[in-house]
């Protein structure tokens, strides 16, 4: 078996064990859960299996909900940790506990929080808003979620299997060189990251297609809803980005594994080289990020200010222009290490231009937001509170664009409130945003406003409390990733920064009672007719939930903001025949690809050699024999969809 | 069932193929110029036919030439409207390679000016 | 299919017929597999230098090696399009002959390239005996990975179409093979010009 023992099991260390049995008893309480009552038919057939873009949306958007926690609760042991370790007290985690628990909180954040939750939206809303049935390719839809979770589940296997990595989340070698980190924690991290990135990147390919070559009829170009436009920058950087990620970590991979000497000290390796090519994938990955966040709340702002929004053209603009300079920054993660003034100087440049089209957009919702008939329902109360909180982000961001300052903060607390501040304030209140508003169109029924509220305000008051401490403690010279301190006048800082992660936990609990209290209460709030927000686009013209086919008959576009367009038309939505459709049935690739995608890279991790040549060549199999089976298609009559769609306006109108 | 459709309307997909691009003709023709193009790059690294400073520009000259020749005769790209999508996509991924390669050569050529040579970091471990 | 069925979405004619989607989609994922290749080409770019006191391109390289290997691989594009063509006028025994051919010649192409590697190897001149050696060995193996998927898809596709005939899916596979074929073969040019005749 490899390297494996039962020593991986970490039997004495309780923080460790406590960890690793709360997850896997919740876990086999659920299976348990699951197997009592009966459901596994029904996950199997409905969402195990389902190639629906809608079912893999919600899937994404619950893996991302469930890994905030995971990364949370790592999050408060950080602050916890630092809150009391000053001076020389060493706090409750040793430090090589307290590496994973900041190289994991940040890996799963970036890859199994912020990216699920962003491309599960994606997935969930663009099909919908462009009016066709699915995504350009649906049974790659599944591989690709099925792909990442297992991504997932191998990094939370190595709380309770071995080690996670000490690296931090980029892993910069040497330190992720087997001279320096030979357990298999760097491994888990690789492997986990290289399973995931395959799946990232498909759905990025299924996404550009599906926008750029499946859109419903009249659907030009610039008649797109504003977060298709950033979907499809989002993807297309997803395409361009990701292929550099999955080859560098190739190259650590055959560091580690063969012994090469891409970035060792030795044989002429260049560790430099993993910096430049890491940050050529990790800058456009923030964008990647932040960009459908944009496009959240560019629909909740229009929709909730009741006005077309503001400068749709100059938005298209900006968020392409956005997505070419993306690729033209990267040096600004790396200004300290040396390049000099002519390259520092050129990025720093392009840093501070990228900042113009982003500050375009503000005003844009800004101007959108004047004059309208402002309803302050839980999404917009999220954009709200982004506009602020983005553009102090953003405006520290511009600050270190400016080398000669970023020598001065760079890895300092200084950046780690500015990152925060940008993900949490853009990605994490935009997907939070999005949750509120599509919430009805996926599930039938609109989440309780009041606790919707609490959560918000929670996560606001949570946020400044937690981070604008870390602004001025980089200022006074705290370094980020610090186990102990001897300074003790940053203390009362962290202990503030705690109480605000302690904040923004109630928000993370009002967020969970929201959802049980709307399940229980949900007939009360019941969307009947499709539409709960008088909203403007395509999606709001469907039931809540959809048909498994979206449209009974594709839409026929006529403008911008095509169902506002149809509303005020009055154009009638029921048509006198419908012609009968096929939709793609389901298919286990996903699920059984996925599968051996966890047990090759497990046993790659605990060099298990047989086991792991045996889950590629499963895998492939796999590929092989799906390949071969020839789909069959299910038909939906058009008898069928005249009796779904008459029996759904018969209702909207009564009830 | 024949690929072909007309060409001054909608859409086409990468590869397709109509009279014109779809021929034995084109597919030969593509052939032998790639052959040539091939072999003038062998000439030019082995001989002295090139200024040698200039080798690297000749070959990449040569290289690119050749690549355009398979875009154009084995996989039909042409600048006709129904390509534009193509089109673009390509040069969408020539940009960022060129981004990649031209941005790594000088931030790694950089950096590397200012490290300390390596027997003076040698010198430092002992 | 009609010709209006030839008009797209950016003529908001709707969404475009199954054989554009299929190519297109398949040509984003080829141009991302250029990208994984051009931050290795970069490593190689940077790396080249980097022997370690080992051995030089100039020292291993075998350019009589690389030249049949050219031509072996750029044959096999013209047999593969031969191939493509035949199949578009439903000559399909021509199509088995164009295949056969296009796999001998890649065949040939990474047995010739397995040579080199176990000829570089035996003089210890392997991946992990100096930086420029692991950006080469990585490099060229990649390409040469995927000539090994390339030859397994020849044995499926013609497999299927085989067993299926020339089926409209059976056929959006194949024309997707022939842009992954032809797309290793520009890989190659690439290849061929900045590390074998780069290193002289």
């Amino acid at each position: 078996m490899g390297k494996l023992t039962w020593s991986a099991i970490p039997l004495g260390q309780p923080i460790q064990m406590a960890a690793s049995l709360t997850v896997t008893l919740f876990i086999l309480a659920t299976l348990a859960l699951v197997t009592w009552k009966g459901w596994w038919p029904y996950l199997w057939r409905e969402w195990l299996t389902s190639v629906d873009h809608k079912r893999i949306g919600i899937m994404y958007v619950l893996l991302a909900l469930v890994l905030l926690n995971r990364g949370f609760i790592d999050a408060i042991m950080m602050r916890s940790q630092q809150a009391i370790a000053a001076g020389g007290a060493q706090g409750y985690l040793p430090p090589e506990r307290y590496d994973q628990i900041f190289s994991a909180h940040g890996t799963i954040m970036i890859f199994f929080m912020a990216m699920p939750f962003m491309v599960g939206l994606m997935n969930f809303v663009v099909p919908l808003q462009l009016g066709v049935r699915d995504v350009a390719f649906p049974v790659l839809n599944a591989v690709s979620f099925w792909l990442t979770a297992s991504g997932a589940l191998l990094v939370n296997l190595s709380l309770v299997v071995g080690e996670f990595a000490r690296t931090g989340w980029l892993a910069y070698p040497p330190l992720s060189e087997l001279q320096f980190s030979p357990g298999v924690g760097v491994d888990y991290y690789l492997w986990a990251l290289q399973i995931s990135g395959v799946g990232t990147l498909l759905a990025g390919i299924n996404l550009v297609t599906t926008i750029l070559k499946t859109r419903a009829p009249g659907m030009l170009y610039m008649r797109m809803p504003i977060f298709c436009w950033t979907a499809l920058a989002s993807n297309l950087l997803i395409c361009a980005a990701f292929p550099i990620l999955t080859a560098t970590f190739g190259m650590l991979l055959l560091d580690r594994y063969v012994g090469m000497h891409f970035f060792t000290n030795a044989g002429g390796g260049n560790a430099m080289l993993y910096f430049n090519l890491i940050w050529a994938w990790g800058h456009p990955e923030v964008y990647i990020l932040i960009l459908p966040a944009f496009g959240i709340f560019s629909e909740v702002i229009a929709t909730f200010a009741e006005k077309q929004l503001f400068g749709y053209r100059s938005m298209v603009l900006a968020t392409m222009a956005i997505f070419i300079l993306s690729f033209m920054v990267w040096l600004h993660h790396f200004f300290t290490m040396g390049a000099g003034a002519n390259v520092n100087a050129f990025f720093g440049l392009m840093t501070m231009i990228i900042a113009v089209p982003t500050g375009v957009k503000v005003f844009n919702w800004l101007f959108t937001l004047y004059r309208g008939r402002i309803r302050f329902e839980v999404p917009l109360m999220w954009a709200l509170g982004f506009m602020v909180t983005f553009v102090v982000g953003g405006m520290t961001g511009v600050l270190m664009a400016v080398p000669p300052a970023d020598f001065m903060l760079h890895n300092s607390l200084f950046l780690v409130a500015h990152f925060h501040n940008v993900i949490i304030g853009g990605v994490l209140f935009g997907g939070m945003a999005g949750y509120n508003y599509w919430f009805p169109k996926a599930f039938g029924f609109t989440l309780d406003r009041r606790l919707g509220k609490v959560s918000f305000w929670c996560w606001l008051i949570g946020f400044y409390l937690a981070f604008m401490p870390l602004y001025v403690l980089g200022l006074m010279g705290m370094t980020r990733r610090m186990q102990h301190y001897a300074d003790r006048s940053w203390q009362p800082y962290l202990i503030v920064a705690e109480v605000g992660a302690l904040v923004i936990l109630c928000g993370i609990i009002a967020t969970v009672a929201q959802l049980i209290v709307s399940i229980r209460t949900r007939e009360s709030r019941r969307d009947r007719d499709g539409d709960p927000w008088n909203g403007r686009t395509l999606e709001w013209s469907t039931a809540s939930p959809p048909p498994a086919y979206n449209f009974a008959a594709m839409p026929q576009v006529e403008a911008l903001d095509a169902f506002w367009d149809m509303k005020q038309r009055g154009a009638s939505r029921l048509r006198d025949a419908y012609e009968s459709i096929e939709m793609p049935s389901n298919s286990a690739n996903g699920f059984v690809t996925a599968f051996f995608a966890v047990v090759t890279g497990f046993a790659m991790i605990w060099h298990i050699w047989w086991m792991a040549i045996m889950g590629l060549v499963c895998a492939l199999a796999t590929l092989l024999a799906f390949g071969w089976i020839e789909r069959v298609d299910d038909e939906v009559s058009g008898d069928e969809l005249a009796r779904v769609e008459q029996a759904r306006f018969r209702q909207a109108e009564s009830g | 069932m024949q690929n072909s459709h007309p060409r001054t309307s909608g859409d086409s997909a990468p590869g397709d193929m109509d009279e014109t691009s779809g021929s034995l003709a084109s597919y030969t023709a593509g052939f032998f110029f790639a052959l040539i193009l091939t072999g003038a790059s062998f000439v030019v690294a082995r001989s002295h036919l090139l200024w040698a400073p200039g080798l690297p520009v000749g070959l990449a000259v040569l290289a690119i030439a050749q690549m355009g020749v398979h875009l154009v005769f084995f996989l039909h790209l042409s600048s006709g409207p129904d390509n534009t999508n193509n089109v673009l996509a390509l040069a969408f991924g020539v940009l960022i390679v060129a981004l990649v390669v031209s941005g790594s050569l000088w931030i790694m050529y950089n950096l590397n000016l200012n490290m300390m040579p390596a027997s003076a970091v040698m010198e430092m471990q002992h | 299919m009609s010709a209006s069925a030839q008009m797209t979405a950016a003529d908001g004619a709707g969404p475009a017929p199954v054989r554009i989607v299929v190519a297109y989609g398949f040509w984003i994922f080829l141009l991302s597999d250029i990208i994984m290749f051009s931050a290795l080409f970069a490593t190689y770019a940077v790396l080249r230098g980097q022997t370690d006191g080992g051995p030089t391109g100039r020292d291993l390289f075998d350019l009589h090696s690389a030249a049949v290997e050219t031509v072996c691989l750029l044959c096999s594009s013209y047999t593969c399009g031969l191939g493509l063509l035949a199949v578009e006028r439903h000559r399909i025994n021509l199509f088995y002959w164009a295949f056969a051919l296009t796999f001998t010649l890649g065949a040939t192409f990474l047995g010739l390239e397995i040579a080199e590697f176990a000829r570089m190897l035996a003089a210890g001149a392997g991946p992990s005996r100096s930086a420029f050696l692991s950006a080469f060995f990585s490099l060229v193996g990649l390409h040469g990975v995927h000539i090994t998927v390339g030859l397994v898809w020849i044995v499926f596709i013609t497999a299927q179409l085989a067993v299926r005939g020339p089926r409209e899916f059976v056929l959006r596979r194949l024309r997707c093979f022939s842009l992954f074929w032809h797309a290793l073969d520009i890989i190659w040019i690439a290849l061929l010009s900045l590390v074998y005749l780069g290193a002289q």
